[in-house]
Protein backbone atom coordinates (compact mmCIF):
# COMPACT_ATOMS: atom_id res chain seq x y z
CA UNK A 1 0.00 0.00 0.00
CA UNK A 2 1.16 3.54 -0.61
CA UNK A 3 1.50 5.74 2.43
CA UNK A 4 1.21 9.41 1.75
CA UNK A 5 1.89 9.98 5.43
CA UNK A 6 5.47 8.82 4.94
CA UNK A 7 6.03 11.52 2.36
CA UNK A 8 5.04 14.22 4.80
CA UNK A 9 7.87 15.54 6.93
CA UNK A 10 6.84 16.22 10.50
CA UNK A 11 9.43 18.89 11.27
CA UNK A 12 9.75 22.25 9.46
CA UNK A 13 12.66 22.66 7.02
CA UNK A 14 14.49 25.06 9.37
CA UNK A 15 14.51 22.46 12.16
CA UNK A 16 15.72 19.73 9.78
CA UNK A 17 18.52 21.98 8.47
CA UNK A 18 19.50 22.77 12.06
CA UNK A 19 19.81 19.17 13.18
CA UNK A 20 21.67 18.13 10.00
CA UNK A 21 24.13 21.02 10.51
CA UNK A 22 24.68 19.78 14.07
CA UNK A 23 25.12 16.22 12.81
CA UNK A 24 27.77 17.56 10.38
CA UNK A 25 29.85 18.75 13.36
CA UNK A 26 29.24 15.39 15.04
CA UNK A 27 30.39 13.53 11.93
CA UNK A 28 33.65 15.47 11.93
CA UNK A 29 34.11 14.94 15.70
CA UNK A 30 33.87 11.17 15.25
CA UNK A 31 35.56 11.49 11.84
CA UNK A 32 38.77 12.73 13.46
CA UNK A 33 38.83 9.57 15.61
CA UNK A 34 38.08 7.35 12.62
CA UNK A 35 40.98 9.04 10.80
CA UNK A 36 43.29 8.36 13.76
CA UNK A 37 42.08 4.75 13.75
CA UNK A 38 42.82 4.38 10.02
CA UNK A 39 46.25 5.99 10.39
CA UNK A 40 47.37 3.75 13.26
CA UNK A 41 45.82 0.64 11.79
CA UNK A 42 48.13 1.14 8.77
CA UNK A 43 51.23 1.91 10.83
CA UNK A 44 50.54 -0.71 13.57
CA UNK A 45 48.71 -3.46 11.64
CA UNK A 46 50.13 -6.32 13.77
CA UNK A 47 49.19 -4.70 17.09
CA UNK A 48 45.64 -3.91 15.94
CA UNK A 49 45.15 -7.46 14.70
CA UNK A 50 46.37 -9.04 17.97
CA UNK A 51 44.51 -6.70 20.28
CA UNK A 52 41.14 -6.75 18.51
CA UNK A 53 40.93 -10.50 19.11
CA UNK A 54 40.70 -9.73 22.85
CA UNK A 55 37.31 -8.00 22.43
CA UNK A 56 34.14 -10.04 22.87
CA UNK A 57 32.67 -10.28 19.37
CA UNK A 58 29.37 -11.74 20.60
CA UNK A 59 28.75 -8.90 23.08
CA UNK A 60 29.51 -6.39 20.31
CA UNK A 61 27.09 -8.26 18.03
CA UNK A 62 24.41 -8.28 20.72
CA UNK A 63 24.86 -4.55 21.31
CA UNK A 64 24.52 -3.88 17.58
CA UNK A 65 21.18 -5.72 17.60
CA UNK A 66 20.04 -3.73 20.65
CA UNK A 67 20.93 -0.38 19.08
CA UNK A 68 19.42 -1.22 15.67
CA UNK A 69 16.20 -2.23 17.43
CA UNK A 70 16.17 1.08 19.34
CA UNK A 71 16.35 2.86 15.98
CA UNK A 72 13.31 0.86 14.87
CA UNK A 73 11.32 1.78 18.00
CA UNK A 74 11.99 5.53 17.67
CA UNK A 75 11.19 5.40 13.92
CA UNK A 76 7.87 3.67 14.65
CA UNK A 77 7.16 6.21 17.41
CA UNK A 78 7.67 9.08 14.96
CA UNK A 79 5.47 7.41 12.33
CA UNK A 80 2.81 6.98 15.04
CA UNK A 81 2.78 10.59 16.26
CA UNK A 82 2.57 11.77 12.63
CA UNK A 83 -0.79 9.99 12.72
CA UNK A 84 -1.61 11.52 16.10
CA UNK A 85 -1.17 8.26 18.06
CA UNK A 86 0.14 9.60 21.38
CA UNK A 87 -0.06 6.31 23.23
CA UNK A 88 2.03 4.43 20.63
CA UNK A 89 4.60 7.25 20.77
CA UNK A 90 4.89 6.93 24.55
CA UNK A 91 5.34 3.15 24.34
CA UNK A 92 7.98 3.56 21.63
CA UNK A 93 9.90 6.22 23.58
CA UNK A 94 9.89 4.00 26.67
CA UNK A 95 11.12 1.02 24.61
CA UNK A 96 13.89 3.14 23.05
CA UNK A 97 14.96 4.29 26.51
CA UNK A 98 14.96 0.70 27.80
CA UNK A 99 17.04 -0.52 24.84
CA UNK A 100 19.53 2.34 25.39
CA UNK A 101 19.85 1.19 29.04
CA UNK A 102 20.46 -2.34 27.78
CA UNK A 103 23.17 -1.08 25.43
CA UNK A 104 24.95 0.75 28.26
CA UNK A 105 24.62 -2.25 30.58
CA UNK A 106 26.35 -4.52 28.05
CA UNK A 107 28.98 -1.78 27.57
CA UNK A 108 29.47 -1.75 31.35
CA UNK A 109 29.99 -5.52 31.37
CA UNK A 110 32.57 -5.23 28.59
CA UNK A 111 34.48 -2.37 30.15
CA UNK A 112 34.59 -3.96 33.61
CA UNK A 113 35.93 -7.15 32.01
CA UNK A 114 38.56 -5.06 30.17
CA UNK A 115 39.64 -3.28 33.36
CA UNK A 116 39.70 -6.60 35.22
CA UNK A 117 42.07 -7.96 32.57
CA UNK A 118 44.27 -4.90 33.02
CA UNK A 119 43.40 -3.32 29.65
CA UNK A 120 43.24 0.45 29.99
CA UNK A 121 43.31 3.42 27.60
CA UNK A 122 47.04 3.76 28.26
CA UNK A 123 47.71 0.05 27.56
CA UNK A 124 48.45 0.65 23.86
CA UNK A 125 47.26 2.54 20.79
CA UNK A 126 44.47 0.08 20.03
CA UNK A 127 42.94 0.18 23.51
CA UNK A 128 43.44 3.95 23.64
CA UNK A 129 41.31 4.35 20.52
CA UNK A 130 38.86 1.64 21.58
CA UNK A 131 38.10 3.33 24.91
CA UNK A 132 38.05 6.82 23.39
CA UNK A 133 35.70 5.86 20.53
CA UNK A 134 33.30 3.64 22.48
CA UNK A 135 33.44 6.13 25.40
CA UNK A 136 32.54 9.13 23.25
CA UNK A 137 29.82 7.04 21.62
CA UNK A 138 28.57 6.00 25.07
CA UNK A 139 28.33 9.65 26.12
CA UNK A 140 26.17 10.25 23.05
CA UNK A 141 23.93 7.37 24.10
CA UNK A 142 23.58 8.92 27.57
CA UNK A 143 22.71 12.31 26.00
CA UNK A 144 20.15 10.53 23.83
CA UNK A 145 18.63 8.88 26.91
CA UNK A 146 18.29 12.29 28.61
CA UNK A 147 16.46 13.53 25.49
CA UNK A 148 14.14 10.47 25.56
CA UNK A 149 13.25 11.19 29.20
CA UNK A 150 12.49 14.81 28.31
CA UNK A 151 10.34 13.69 25.35
CA UNK A 152 8.50 11.17 27.55
CA UNK A 153 7.64 13.89 30.08
CA UNK A 154 6.40 16.18 27.31
CA UNK A 155 4.46 13.34 25.67
CA UNK A 156 2.90 12.51 29.04
CA UNK A 157 1.57 16.08 29.14
CA UNK A 158 0.13 15.64 25.64
CA UNK A 159 2.54 18.08 23.98
CA UNK A 160 2.81 16.12 20.72
CA UNK A 161 0.23 15.58 18.01
CA UNK A 162 -0.06 14.99 14.28
CA UNK A 163 0.40 18.77 13.84
CA UNK A 164 3.37 19.21 16.17
CA UNK A 165 6.06 16.57 16.61
CA UNK A 166 9.27 18.52 15.85
CA UNK A 167 11.24 17.62 19.03
CA UNK A 168 10.50 13.92 18.51
CA UNK A 169 11.52 14.08 14.83
CA UNK A 170 14.77 15.93 15.60
CA UNK A 171 15.71 13.63 18.48
CA UNK A 172 15.00 10.69 16.19
CA UNK A 173 17.52 11.99 13.63
CA UNK A 174 20.14 12.40 16.39
CA UNK A 175 19.45 8.89 17.68
CA UNK A 176 19.81 7.33 14.22
CA UNK A 177 23.12 9.16 13.80
CA UNK A 178 24.40 7.61 17.05
CA UNK A 179 23.28 4.26 15.64
CA UNK A 180 25.23 4.86 12.40
CA UNK A 181 28.40 5.66 14.36
CA UNK A 182 28.06 2.30 16.13
CA UNK A 183 27.40 0.57 12.77
CA UNK A 184 30.98 1.58 11.83
CA UNK A 185 32.57 1.17 15.28
CA UNK A 186 31.44 -2.44 15.64
CA UNK A 187 33.19 -3.93 12.56
CA UNK A 188 36.24 -1.64 12.84
CA UNK A 189 36.97 -2.48 16.49
CA UNK A 190 35.50 -5.95 17.02
CA UNK A 191 35.62 -7.66 13.63
CA UNK A 192 38.67 -6.50 11.68
CA UNK A 193 40.78 -4.57 14.23
CA UNK B 1 0.49 -2.01 10.98
CA UNK B 2 0.89 -1.71 7.19
CA UNK B 3 2.07 1.87 7.58
CA UNK B 4 4.99 0.75 9.76
CA UNK B 5 5.89 -2.19 7.52
CA UNK B 6 8.73 -0.36 5.75
CA UNK B 7 10.50 0.21 9.10
CA UNK B 8 10.25 -3.44 10.05
CA UNK B 9 11.58 -4.47 6.62
CA UNK B 10 14.54 -2.06 6.97
CA UNK B 11 15.18 -3.30 10.52
CA UNK B 12 15.15 -7.00 9.61
CA UNK B 13 17.48 -6.29 6.66
CA UNK B 14 19.83 -4.52 9.10
CA UNK B 15 19.78 -7.53 11.46
CA UNK B 16 20.54 -9.93 8.60
CA UNK B 17 23.42 -7.74 7.38
CA UNK B 18 24.83 -7.64 10.93
CA UNK B 19 24.73 -11.44 11.12
CA UNK B 20 26.41 -11.64 7.69
CA UNK B 21 29.24 -9.29 8.67
CA UNK B 22 29.90 -11.26 11.88
CA UNK B 23 29.89 -14.56 9.95
CA UNK B 24 32.29 -13.19 7.31
CA UNK B 25 34.67 -11.98 10.04
CA UNK B 26 35.38 -15.64 10.95
CA UNK B 27 36.61 -16.33 7.40
CA UNK B 28 40.16 -15.45 6.49
CA UNK B 29 39.94 -13.33 3.35
CA UNK B 30 43.19 -11.47 3.92
CA UNK B 31 42.90 -7.84 2.92
CA UNK B 32 39.31 -8.41 1.75
CA UNK B 33 38.01 -8.76 5.33
CA UNK B 34 38.28 -5.02 5.92
CA UNK B 35 36.73 -4.14 2.55
CA UNK B 36 33.77 -6.47 3.04
CA UNK B 37 33.17 -5.23 6.61
CA UNK B 38 33.26 -1.59 5.50
CA UNK B 39 31.02 -2.25 2.48
CA UNK B 40 28.40 -3.96 4.68
CA UNK B 41 28.64 -1.17 7.29
CA UNK B 42 28.10 1.46 4.57
CA UNK B 43 25.12 -0.47 3.22
CA UNK B 44 23.65 -0.53 6.74
CA UNK B 45 24.35 3.18 7.29
CA UNK B 46 22.67 3.91 3.95
CA UNK B 47 19.56 1.96 4.96
CA UNK B 48 19.34 3.84 8.27
CA UNK B 49 19.80 7.20 6.52
CA UNK B 50 17.32 6.51 3.69
CA UNK B 51 14.53 4.79 5.63
CA UNK B 52 14.81 5.67 9.34
CA UNK B 53 16.11 9.22 8.75
CA UNK B 54 13.70 9.70 5.83
CA UNK B 55 16.39 10.94 3.45
CA UNK B 56 14.63 9.26 0.55
CA UNK B 57 11.78 11.78 0.85
CA UNK B 58 13.99 14.72 1.77
CA UNK B 59 14.22 17.99 -0.21
CA UNK B 60 17.45 18.82 -2.07
CA UNK B 61 18.61 21.54 0.33
CA UNK B 62 18.50 19.24 3.37
CA UNK B 63 20.09 16.42 1.32
CA UNK B 64 22.95 18.80 0.58
CA UNK B 65 23.37 19.48 4.31
CA UNK B 66 23.47 15.73 4.93
CA UNK B 67 25.95 14.83 2.17
CA UNK B 68 28.38 17.77 2.23
CA UNK B 69 30.14 16.90 5.54
CA UNK B 70 31.12 13.53 4.04
CA UNK B 71 33.18 15.41 1.42
CA UNK B 72 35.03 17.22 4.23
CA UNK B 73 35.57 13.93 6.06
CA UNK B 74 36.86 12.44 2.80
CA UNK B 75 39.40 15.26 2.48
CA UNK B 76 40.62 14.71 6.06
CA UNK B 77 40.88 10.94 5.56
CA UNK B 78 42.59 11.07 2.16
CA UNK B 79 44.96 13.87 3.20
CA UNK B 80 46.04 11.94 6.29
CA UNK B 81 46.22 8.49 4.77
CA UNK B 82 48.20 9.44 1.65
CA UNK B 83 51.02 10.29 4.03
CA UNK B 84 50.63 7.08 6.05
CA UNK B 85 50.51 4.85 2.97
CA UNK B 86 53.53 6.37 1.18
CA UNK B 87 55.63 6.35 4.30
CA UNK B 88 55.29 2.61 4.92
Amino acid sequence: MTTNHDAHNGAPVSARLGIWAFLATELLLFGALFTAYAQFRITHAELFHQEHLKLNRMLGFLNTLVLLTSSLTIAVGIAAIRRGLQKVLKICLALTLALACGFLFIKYLEWSHDFHQGWFPRTNLFFGLYFMMTGLHGLHVIAGMALMVWLLIKAQRGAFSAEYSTPVEITGLYWHFVDIVWIYLFPLLYLIG
Amino acid sequence: MAAYKIYFVAWSTLLVLTAVTVAVSYLNLGLWNASVALAIASLKAGLVALYFMHLRHEIKLVLGFAVFPFLILGLILVGTLIDAIYRF
